[in-house]
């Protein structure tokens, strides 16, 4: 029987993720919005090791004072992910992707097309629909969705890059409020399947990875812990353990214990 | 130098000088080129049309990338 090389380094090879034409070592994608400072955000992404984060488009401050949030971006490392946060229509999220191509040069949009502002959960039709006309415009169409797998198979269906479900509602930090749905995904699809939102703790960013998705993006976990560079940190080991955890795949679940040490052996027993 | 035009820029009214480019505007605002979009009544304006004159009741929506998740 040949041994495995017992560095840790091999032990934890792994293919990247790939997006469209993208490769990404980390499988962790981080959002940029709610950090205490520019600072701190920059310090999040690299103790998160991240190298994908979104980012929002909104009207430019027409005083000029602001400072651009992409002076804490390392675009060298970290490809820029246009989102279209906040719209509630399919034209809106159409409009917000087309500015966001422009001003980033770059096809890639996390879709993302929500049916209230109280529930802030995704609308499913406007979202198949934006998709379709997206793909049809040369986007590489990343969909935020529901957990549901009949839509996610639309969506791969309508040309989607990546199907994103949700753990749980945007910030809510509920965690994966549905593993079996989103387990049923990522065996249905051929697409990347990642988790995005919900997101509350290092152990539901391992479980995330356990369920064998292939990424996750989450923002107000790490942005508004108590010590966000110490979380960020806490999550790229949790996407490690949670990822590595499948690879190495799962032993079998049964009814009653099983003793790790030898029946034989042992010294006589004392009489009950 | 004809009549001076008003055109709405995020929402804002702004009554400017004539004939001004885009590209003049942006200039005037002190606005980065390279990190922005622009729409022009609810359509992308490609960069590349960013020589086009403005008209007197022109709609601008000029966006940049902000934090967001």
């Amino acid at each position: 029987m040949s041994r495995r090389d017992p560095s840790p380094e091999s032990a934890l090879s792994d293919e990247p993720l790939r997006i469209g034409r993208h490769e990404f070592r980390s499988r962790l994608l981080l959002g940029t919005g709610k950090y205490p400072s520019h600072d701190v955000m920059r310090a999040c992404h690299e103790a998160a090791a991240t190298e994908c984060v979104t980012v929002a488009v909104r009207r430019v401050d027409l005083s000029g004072r602001e400072k651009s949030l992409l002076d804490w971006i390392d675009r060298g490392r970290i490809t820029l992910l246009p989102n279209t946060a906040g719209c509630f229509t399919v034209e809106d999220a159409l409009r917000t992707a087309r500015l966001g191509r422009e001003a980033g040069l770059s096809e890639l949009v996390k879709l993302e097309v929500l049916a209230d502002p109280g529930t802030l959960l995704p609308d499913p039709v406007a979202t198949l629909e934006a998709t379709r006309q997206l793909v049809k415009e040369g986007f590489v169409v990343l969909a935020y969705c529901s957990d549901d797998p009949i839509l996610a198979r639309h969506l791969e269906q309508a040309g989607a890059a990546a199907v994103m479900p949700l753990g749980s509602p945007i910030g809510s930090g509920q965690g994966i409020n549905n593993p079996r749905n989103i387990r049923l995904i990522k065996d249905s699809l051929r697409v990347p399947v990642l988790v995005d939102a919900g997101v509350g703790t290092p152990s539901d960013v391992t479980l995330a990875f356990e369920l064998g998705i292939d990424g996750v993006l989450l923002n107000s976990a790490i942005a508004l812990a108590r010590d966000p560079v110490r979380m960020a940190a806490a999550m790229h080991h949790a996407a490690l353990a949670g990822r590595h955890g499948f690879l190495a795949g799962r032993i079998a679940v049964t009814e009653h214990g099983r003793a790790s040490s030898p029946e034989s052996g042992k010294i006589a027993a004392a009489t009950r | 130098m004809s009549a001076p035009i008003t055109i709405e820029i995020n929402g804002e009214a702004r009554t400017l000088r004539a004939p001004l480019t885009v590209r003049e505007l942006l200039t005037e605002l002190a606005l980065p080129v390279e990190r922005l979009a622009i729409e022009l009544n609810r359509g992308l304006l490609p960069r590349t049309e960013f020589e086009r004159a403005l008209a007197d009741g022109d709609r601008l929506e000029i966006v940049t990338f902000v934090g967001g998740g």
